[in-house]
């Protein structure tokens, strides 16, 4: 929709030349969550578009993940073979309530840091112990794990004018052998919960809980649970965690995390990688 | 071809444009601006897929596009992808599949699925879901996309009954129909247009003490600003029928007192939506703030708050109860004593918005000579017109009200909610006046259905027969009572006369609360009752141990029944024709054939099957009546004027079918015209499935009326008796003579003949017609997900004047169904806010919740509907809700009593597997 209190546009091309930052700025990514609502608080866009951040980089290292990569890039990519994780990527772009016409402008950095619940992105890079690289207007780039980069619904570790540049996904991560499960209320809808596992070479498994709960709470094993030991886990998970909205009630929620750590847990203590 | 590249802002369907969007601005409203008209707005918020165009060959949602990111692009839009007379491929299969109903998401609709690889034609719910459709179900639009052919070509005499297009098919899929909000900037008419916008209450009870407007006033660019000092003390209702007593007058155009969250209380107009925008969070309201009531039941107690105080108005209403309704036949003291099993229980249903994809608006500007002209998107343009007349005292002839294409109704539209401002503005300023509702208004400031509550309970014998029927509704028709009272009458009588049973009682009230108002909708009253009831049916029958067909065709109503819910006086309802017995059994041997899906693999499925009836009287009890006018022109073709709306219901269509049935002749001879009280003959309106059996049987009459005068003259003429004397399609043929139809008007002129015909048709007696739903579904018993595995409808509409357009109608009517049982629910907050106003947090099925139906049409040719047909348009919806929770219920074990039957509040009493 037209954002009618937009009274400047700047479209740099280093995003240093934006040294002082006020409230009524944005950046500006895709625009789809922008463009969406009203933003009557709003007056200045500025343009990420004009950085020329690369959208996906591959090492030996793993993926970094450019903050403005388009879904649909990622939903396009094809690794190493060695990264079983890489099924992941579709799934969680599925896994958006938007449509694959929404994928070619929304970017992979917009939907973290809109911190949603629902973000299947969070779930992604997350689950795949992404870390976030962040430029803050003034000092030093700092790291943070993506889990805790996100801290509730609608809210993150940024500070003002903060830039999330971009997220840089582990080999290791990525070659690990991966389950998901996804639920929602209506068919390809919005999340209620989205769980992924890994697991790793000794036999560890992580699983991250996303949709369900306002951001992602990761459970580490360093050996494969039993029945008992996941659904223990999971019932310790604080009930402030628990997100109910239109979208699910916090004990659907719950109830639905529960169902899938297990069958997470269940798939991946089988199979061999 | 030549330009500039550096001064081309972008190319627009290979046009090159030279302009500089606004900083803010979104594409789709840029492209607007630069004539592209064929892209729509049914959410503007990234959620429907209406405004969905190619940005260098990508699709995109053009609402959520920042405009100067196209600068240098190449933009497609419907209007580029195909012309008429050359037509892309897929607006081709759009148009001979009828993949559309209203039409309003078509564009967007036809846009994507141009775009689409093989891979995602194969999977359309994926594919699609960025595009919502109210009106189809999806079928038509899966249909349309395969490529399958459904229309029929139209041959002379055989034009009713045949799948004919609609008359406007090519315009629709080509992005050149034109809606209400489709008027290009140049307009001669809309010179210095000026933008409505409304500030909204943000408490749900409050008095309004004062409204500082200075800071507003002072903006550029504000013109005018309304508040309830500015306008006429004058009460009346925003819901339009024929008899204005049936509503309540409990409405100011602005009233100092708002009782809804979301209600109007002042209106700005000014050069620019911005401007108006920015003026009305400059208002500043202060508030006497009042107790507020939400629940209906607290809202009768005698120490509730009361919404109207309206003096002796109010007579015979107590408090908050706008509406009371009480009737009994036989005794059901006496039905109850008898029976060997009772069943009883409290059900309940949601509050639903209508969501028809174009929202509310309307275009108000005033003419030389001072009349007033209203382009709106209404069901009743004629009522509109009166209630405009009645609020600024003016006299008829001042008022023109018409509709362009309108962009789906479902009742929402039988009710005047933007007009009465556009024309408030527009005489206050001599200027023209538009105000386009947003998405987020229709949820907090149109209207919703009736939330009720319904206590049911049911007395039979062991055999199953019934004994007895109680049902004592609350209707929560929020803070305005427009439909309250007869939505209240509705649910008390076709789903109780659905059954015969000689003891029936009813106590019915609709009540005032603090929430946004509820209004007509598709089933009106009708649908939330037989919920109630069509699911306490199969608790009767679980507890008697009945098969479920079996207590239904024991008790169902048959020909020579009288036909009586709650009340013993004379009524005017017929059996026009009945085939209810045929859809009971087209839907058991359509479920028992095992069609469909089967059920998913693994014991924590479990499987289950419902059935629902409904029954409708087709068109309502109170007054309702239509004109149509009808001449033959020089040329040889008919013109045709009927006043009703068509917005999707395909109107246009099945009554150039009527009249080309009556004509001997081809639908497409009739040139059609509708809805405009300038043009056409007084219409009260299409709502209350009226468009068949009260606008159909006046084209019918009309028609008629025509032929005879034609062949009169034909014979006068020709001099051959009147008896050999016969139409057959552009000529007359009077014996062995041919008298084409242009030669007998040339002759009938010069002799001061004139071929034109004139009728009124009004609604009574009233035919039957019924619906019956079946279905089979699977519920996961620990995610609670419900999967439909097999769909069938059975539906008794008499003839069928157009199969695909009836077909479309029950599809789109399934769907809706299936909204409302799983997916659709308006929350409110403790305050009365809805909390999820948008497309995205309130859910309207997409593709990949509907499953195909089957539908099978009785064989029946009603008496008393026009040409055999009865009404269709809204029935269908009614059995959907209580055959889906009647199979939930089977599969599971587990009564769900209250709708929606969403995972999230049915799981936690699934238990483990039975
Ligand atoms: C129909 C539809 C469905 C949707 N479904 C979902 C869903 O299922 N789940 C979900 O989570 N979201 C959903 N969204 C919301 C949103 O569109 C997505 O989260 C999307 O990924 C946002 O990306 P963007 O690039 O368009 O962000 P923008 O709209 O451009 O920006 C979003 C916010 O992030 C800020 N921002 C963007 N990039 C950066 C950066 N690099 N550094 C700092 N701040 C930045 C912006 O200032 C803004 O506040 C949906 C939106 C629509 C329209
Ligand atoms: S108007 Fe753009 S998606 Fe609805
Ligand atoms: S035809 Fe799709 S919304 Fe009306």
């Amino acid at each position: 929709m037209d954002l009618h209190t937009i009274r400047e546009l700047r479209r740099p091309i280093s995003a240093g030349s934006i040294d002082e930052w006020r409230g009524g700025y944005a950046w500006l990514a895709g625009g789809t969550w922008l463009f969406s609502e009203p933003q009557p608080a709003l007056d200045t866009l500025i343009d990420l578009g004009g950085l020329g951040w690369p959208a996906l980089e591959v090492s030996a290292d793993g993926l970094t993940i450019g903050a403005t990569c388009r879904v649909v890039d990622l939903h396009r990519f094809a690794g190493p073979a060695e990264w079983h994780a890489l099924p992941l990527f579709r799934a969680c772009c599925d896994a958006f309530l938007a449509s694959f016409k929404i994928w070619n402008a929304a970017t992979v950095g917009g939907n973290l840091c809109m911190s949603l619940p629902a973000g299947p992105m969070i779930s992604l890079t997350a689950a795949l112990e992404g870390f976030c690289t962040l430029w803050p207007r003034h000092g030093a780039p700092r790291e943070v794990p993506v889990a805790d980069f996100v801290a509730g619904n609608h809210a993150n570790v940024l500070g003002a004018g903060e830039l999330l540049r971009s997220i840089h996904l582990p080999a290791s991560a990525l070659r690990k052998r991966a389950a998901f499960r996804h639920a929602s209320l209506t068919k390809l809808g919005r999340s209620a919960a989205l769980l992924i596992g890994t697991r790793d070479a000794e036999g560890g498994l992580l699983l991250t809980i996303t949709a369900a709960t306002d951001r992602p709470v990761q459970l580490r094993f360093n050996a494969m649970p039993g029945v008992a030991e996941m659904r223990g886990a999971v019932e310790c998970i604080a009930e402030a965690r628990w997100f109910g909205d239109e979208h699910g009630s916090a004990a659907y929620k719950r109830h639905l995390a529960l169902h899938f750590a297990e069958e997470i847990r269940a798939e991946l203590e089988v199979a061999s990688p | 071809m030549n330009h500039d590249p550096a001064i081309t802002s972008c190319s627009i369907d290979g046009r090159a444009v030279f302009a500089a969007p606004k900083l803010g601005q979104c594409l789709r409203t840029f492209l607007r601006e630069q004539g592209a008209l064929g892209i729509k707005k049914g959410c503007d918020a990234g959620d429907c897929g209406a405004c969905t165009v190619w940005l260098d060959g990508e699709p995109v949602h053009s609402c959520l596009v920042p405009a100067f990111r196209a600068t240098g692009g190449e933009v497609t839009t419907i209007e580029g992808l195909g012309q008429p007379g050359a037509l892309h491929e897929m607006q081709r299969r759009f148009l001979d599949a009828q993949g559309f109903q209203c039409g309003f998401c078509t564009a967007g609709m036809i846009m994507t699925a141009a775009a689409l690889d093989e891979a995602q034609r194969a999977d359309l719910p994926h594919a699609l879901k960025g595009n919502l459709c109210r009106c189809t179900g999806y079928r038509a639009v899966a249909d349309a996309i395969g490529g399958s052919v459904e229309a029929q070509e139209d041959v002379a005499g055989q034009a009713c009954g045949a799948s004919l297009r609609n008359p406007f098919g090519e315009a629709i899929v080509t992005g050149h129909a034109r809606y209400t909000m489709d008027l290009s900037a140049d307009e001669p008419t809309l010179e210095g247009l000026l933008h409505l916008k409304v500030l909204r209450a943000e408490h749900a009870h409050a008095r309004i003490a004062r409204i500082d407007r200075t800071r507003a006033e002072a903006l550029p660019g504000v013109v005018a600003i309304f508040t309830w000092e500015d306008v006429p003390r004058r009460l009346y209702s925003t819901a339009t029928h024929e008899d204005h007593l049936v509503d309540p007058d409990d409405s100011y155009i602005l009233d100092n007192v708002v009782r809804f969250r979301g209600q109007r209380v002042a209106a700005v107009v000014a050069e620019s939506e911005a401007i108006a925008e920015a003026a009305c969070r400059l208002l500043v309201v202060e508030y006497e703030i009042l107790p507020a009531v939400f629940d209906p039941e607290a809202a009768m107690r005698p120490d509730a708050p009361v919404l109207h105080d309206k003096g002796p108005a109010t007579l015979g209403s107590r408090g908050n109860i706008y509406a009371e309704i009480h009737g009994e036949v036989g005794s059901v003291a006496d039905g109850f004593a008898a029976a060997d099993a009772v069943h009883e229980r409290t059900y309940s249903t949601s509050r639903v918005q209508h969501v028809h994809l174009e929202t509310h608006g309307s275009i108000a500007w005033r003419d030389e000579a001072g009349r007033v002209h209203v382009r709106t998107s209404s069901q009743a343009p004629f009522i509109v017109q009166q209630k405009l007349c009645h609020l600024f005292a003016l006299p008829a002839r001042a008022v023109h009200v018409f509709t362009e294409r309108v962009g789906g109704g479902f009742g929402g539209k039988q009710e005047m909610i933007t007009e009465d401002l556009c024309v408030l503005a527009t005489l206050a300023t001599g200027r023209p006046v538009k105000w386009e509702y947003t998405r987020q208004e229709q949820f907090t400031a149109a209207t919703t259905r009736h939330q009720m509550t319904t206590r049911v309970k049911l007395g039979a014998t062991r055999d199953g027969t019934l004994t007895a029927i109680e049902v004592r509704v609350v209707s929560n028709t929020g803070a305005y009572g427009g439909h309250a009272g007869e939505t209240l009458a509705a649910s008390l009588g076709g789903p109780l006369t659905a059954y015969r049973c000689a003891n029936k009682k009813a106590d019915g009230y609709a009540v005032y609360t603090n929430l946004v108002p509820g209004g007509g909708f598709r089933g009106y009253g009708s649908s939330q009752t037989t919920f109630a009831i069509e699911c306490a049916i199969d608790e009767l029958a679980i507890k008697l141990g009945v098969h479920k067909f079996t207590i239904r065709r024991k008790n169902m109503i048959r020909p020579g029944d009288w036909i009586e819910s709650v009340w013993s006086d004379p009524s005017d309802v017929d059996f026009g024709s009945y085939g209810l017995d045929q859809c009971m059994d087209n839907v058991e041997s359509a479920l028992a054939s095992g069609r469909g899906a089967a059920k998913p693999a693994g014991e924590a499925w479990l499987e289950g099957t419902g059935i629902a009836l409904a029954m409708l009287e087709c068109g309502p009890p109170t007054e309702h009546r239509s004109g149509a006018e009808m001449r033959l022109v020089s040329d040889g073709r008919y013109h045709l004027a009927v006043g009703s709306t068509e917005m999707g219901n395909g109107s246009v269509t099945s009554h150039r079918q009527i009249a080309a049935e009556l004509l001997d002749c081809a639908a497409g001879q009739i040139d059609i015209i509708n809805a405009d009280t300038d043009r056409a003959p007084y219409d009260t309106g299409t709502f209350a499935s009226t468009g068949t059996v009260v606008a159909g049987q006046a084209v019918a009459l009309t028609a008629a009326a025509l032929r005879e005068n034609l062949l009169g003259y034909a014979s006068h003429h020709t001099g051959a008796e009147r008896a050999v004397c016969r139409l057959e399609s552009d000529a007359v043929l009077c014996g062995d003579r041919r008298v084409r139809l242009a030669e007998l008007y040339a002759a009938g002129s010069a002799e001061g003949h004139r071929f034109e015909a004139k009728r009124k048709a009004y609604l009574s007696p009233r035919t039957v017609a019924f619906n019956v739903h079946g279905v089979r579904l699977a519920v996961h018993r620990v995610t609670a997900e419900v999967r439909i595995l097999h769909s069938v409808h059975g539906a008794d509409i008499g003839r069928l004047i157009n199969p695909m357009q009836c077909r479309g109608q029950i599809d789109g009517a399934i769907g809706m169904g299936i909204g409302w049982a799983l997916t659709e629910n308006m929350i409110h907050d403790d305050g009365g806010a809805v909390v999820n106003p948008s497309l995205r947090n309130y859910r309207i099925p997409a593709f990949a919740d509907v499953p195909p139906s089957e539908v099978y049409f009785a064989d029946t040719h009603d008496r008393i509907g026009p040409l055999g047909a009865k009404s269709q348009g809204e029935c269908a919806i009614n059995p959907v809700a209580p055959a889906i929770a009647n199979a939930i219920a089977d599969a599971t074990g587990v009564r769900f009593a209250h709708l929606p039957l969403t995972p999230d509040r049915i799981f936690a009493d699934l238990g483990p597997a039975r």
